[in-house]
């Protein structure tokens, strides 16, 4: 407090500085302790709920119910992913997802990556006004207009197929090809020039070019359109009967209510925890893409 | 026509041109199908009276009218503005937190990351059934928690009436390490200097976070803010999956309700109605917050001005 007080003089003011740091870093020290203990706790929480998904999944039916809840389950059965999951056909509703999946998130990045290519690198008349009508599109629910399309698909024969599911992702979605767009306009207008020198056309551009350059984009495309199509649930329920065309989310919800789950948590849990495992890899096994991914998207957007 | 248009423009202009539309065509194309024809003829369905068997009858203003006197339309709009409201600020001020304490050079940061983002990597069916278990009155871990820790007991959850919005919410804060994210990234995004110019004028810890911190990423939580209030109207598989809506239409989300008026009573034309309140109340807060952003929040322009 008197240090303060004291004249500006050189050594003065060092020594105040120097004390300053001093009780800073120790502060800082403090600060970050108590920063981990927050963190400490609070993961445990949220890490919890896949605690108990896990235990109960290799639970025997004994232990489902006990209070306080048995964490490590003894003894640890696996019959809840060999019986649970063969009593219904999950196999084949794992099939039906990964195709739905596949389809439509390849056919998304195809065409987003297309259309980004001509908003992006080329000019033309009435390019702008189109490129507004995409950015508006962006911002509608899609609840306006699933009605109408359901009833298209219904017109034309299409319930109770993938298609419905899969055809839409190839005319590529706004927020795709806003985002791919976007990572297009950071490479220079000369690598076009340059190019096209060398006689290529633009379609050789974009295929030989844009496409390459733009790997982490893509990646990010494919992994955030996996997922969200990995969980659509939304989709399957309005377009799908067949029991044999469930996708796995679908299979889950119909099938959670009846008597063969309720009383069976365990098979319950351990094919919501088989369903869960793809997202989860493809976190792990692509974290940065992912998590760059989010920001790029959440910043940027 | 070919003569005018030679003038105005180069033919490289127009080979350009044409070729630019060779590139958007597909989106051009699913424009038209899938958003602008549908969009119109979503306009005149709200309108009729249609249940898939027999041909659209053309009501007037008929559905909209119902509408306002329908009780369950007010409920699932009432539950759905509950739902929003508490859990929007509820995961906007945690997601800040915790990407704030994360900041502080905290050990193995790149570790915890990943642990609180992990609940926001799952969604959809599983995580509505886990969850669903974990509510569980007797033997779920939530109301074991709280008996072990506080000595509470728990309420009755997804089956009482008054608790089961507050069991979505809970839910719904699981998942803040998807905010957590994008608030850390902007907050290492904001430039020490700036920091060590406020210590150098003696700023408190406090001030700098007010004056700096919050300025600096209002941007981003903005940008959260609009995609959380369009996000929680379209609340629908955890409903659909946990409660069903019950009990008796507590948890009856707008989606949900939609949903059941078209695929479950067919009325195609009365959802219809409802699907565009749906996009007039969505459009009207995401307008209100674009209009209020110019008070609050801050753009560096030399940086990010495009």
């Amino acid at each position: 407090m008197s240090e303060a007080m004291l004249p500006a003089v050189g050594t003065a003011r060092r020594v105040r500085r120097e004390g300053l740091w001093a009780r800073k870093s120790v502060r800082q020290k403090v600060y970050s302790y108590v920063a981990l203990a927050v963190i400490l706790v609070g993961s445990v929480i949220l890490m919890m709920p896949f605690l108990w998904m896990v235990s109960t999944s290799f639970k025997t039916d004994a232990q489902l119910r006990l209070i306080p809840p048995v964490w490590i389950p003894n003894p640890i059965t696996i019959e809840n992913f060999t019986k649970g999951l063969t009593i219904l056909p999950f196999g084949l509703f794992f099939k039906n997802t990964l195709i739905i999946t596949l389809g439509a998130t390849v056919g998304n990045v195809l065409s987003s990556s297309f259309c980004a290519f001509g908003f992006a690198r080329l000019r033309g008349i009435g390019r702008d006004f189109w490129f507004y009508i995409l950015l508006a599109t962006m911002m509608l629910p899609g609840q306006v207009t699933m009605i109408p399309v359901y009833l298209i698909f219904q017109k034309i024969g299409w319930l109770n197929t993938f298609k419905p599911l899969i055809v839409p992702a190839f005319f590529g979605g706004p927020f795709s090809i806003f985002l791919v767009r976007q990572f297009y306009m950071t490479h220079p207008l000369e690598l076009d020039d340059a190019a096209r020198i060398d006689g290529c056309g633009y379609f050789a551009i974009y295929w030989r070019l844009m496409l390459p350059l733009s790997r982490p984009v893509m990646a990010a495309l494919a992994i955030f359109g996996f997922i969200g199509n990995w969980n659509d649930f939304f989709g399957p329920l309005i377009y799908i009967t067949d029991q044999h065309k469930f996708t796995v989310p679908l299979a889950l919800s119909f099938f959670q209510s009846t008597p063969t789950y309720t009383g069976h948590l365990n098979w319950l849990m351990a094919g919501s925890l088989v369903a869960l495992v793809p997202c989860l890899l493809i976190f792990f096994f692509a974290q940065r893409v992912f998590i760059q991914g989010i920001v790029f998207t959440g910043v940027k957007g | 026509m070919r003569v005018a248009l030679g003038r105005r423009y180069s033919r490289n202009y127009l080979a350009e041109t044409a070729w630019m539309y060779f590139f958007i065509l597909p989106w051009i194309i699913g424009f038209f199908l899938w958003t602008a024809g549908p969009m119109v003829y979503s306009i005149y369905l709200s309108f009729t009276n249609y249940e898939i068997l027999t041909p659209p009858v053309w009501v007037g203003a008929r559905n909209y009218v119902r509408l306002v006197s329908d009780p369950l339309f007010w409920q699932s709009l009432k539950v759905t503005m509950v739902y929003s409201f508490v859990s929007l600020p509820l995961g906007l001020f945690g997601s800040l937190a915790v990407a704030v304490l994360m900041n502080q050079k905290v050990p193995g940061m790149s570790y915890w990351r990943t642990i609180y983002y992990l609940p926001a990597v799952v969604s959809g069916v599983p995580v509505a059934i886990l969850w669903r278990w974990l509510f569980n009155p007797d033997f779920g871990i939530i109301n074991w928690m709280l008996w072990e820790l506080f000595h509470i007991q728990g309420p009755m959850w997804l089956y009482s009436r008054s608790w089961v919005l507050p069991a979505f919410i809970l839910m719904s804060l699981w998942g803040i390490g998807g905010g957590m994210v994008i608030y850390l990234a902007a907050l290492q995004g904001v430039p020490s200097e700036i920091y060590e110019a406020c210590e150098l004028d003696g700023a408190s810890a406090t001030r700098k976070f007010l004056s700096v911190t919050m300025p600096m990423i209002s941007p981003v939580i903005f940008f959260n803010l609009v995609m959380g209030i369009i996000g929680s109207f379209q609340v629908f598989t955890s409903s659909y999956v946990m409660t069903a809506g019950g009990p008796s239409n507590a948890s009856l989300f707008y989606l949900l309700y939609l949903y059941r008026n078209a695929w479950q009573f067919l009325k195609m034309g009365y959802a219809s109605a409802l699907a565009w309140v749906l996009f007039v109340i969505i459009m009207f807060f995401t307008l209100l917050t674009f209009r209020s952003a110019g008070s609050w929040v801050y753009y560096e322009g030399a940086i990010r001005g495009r």
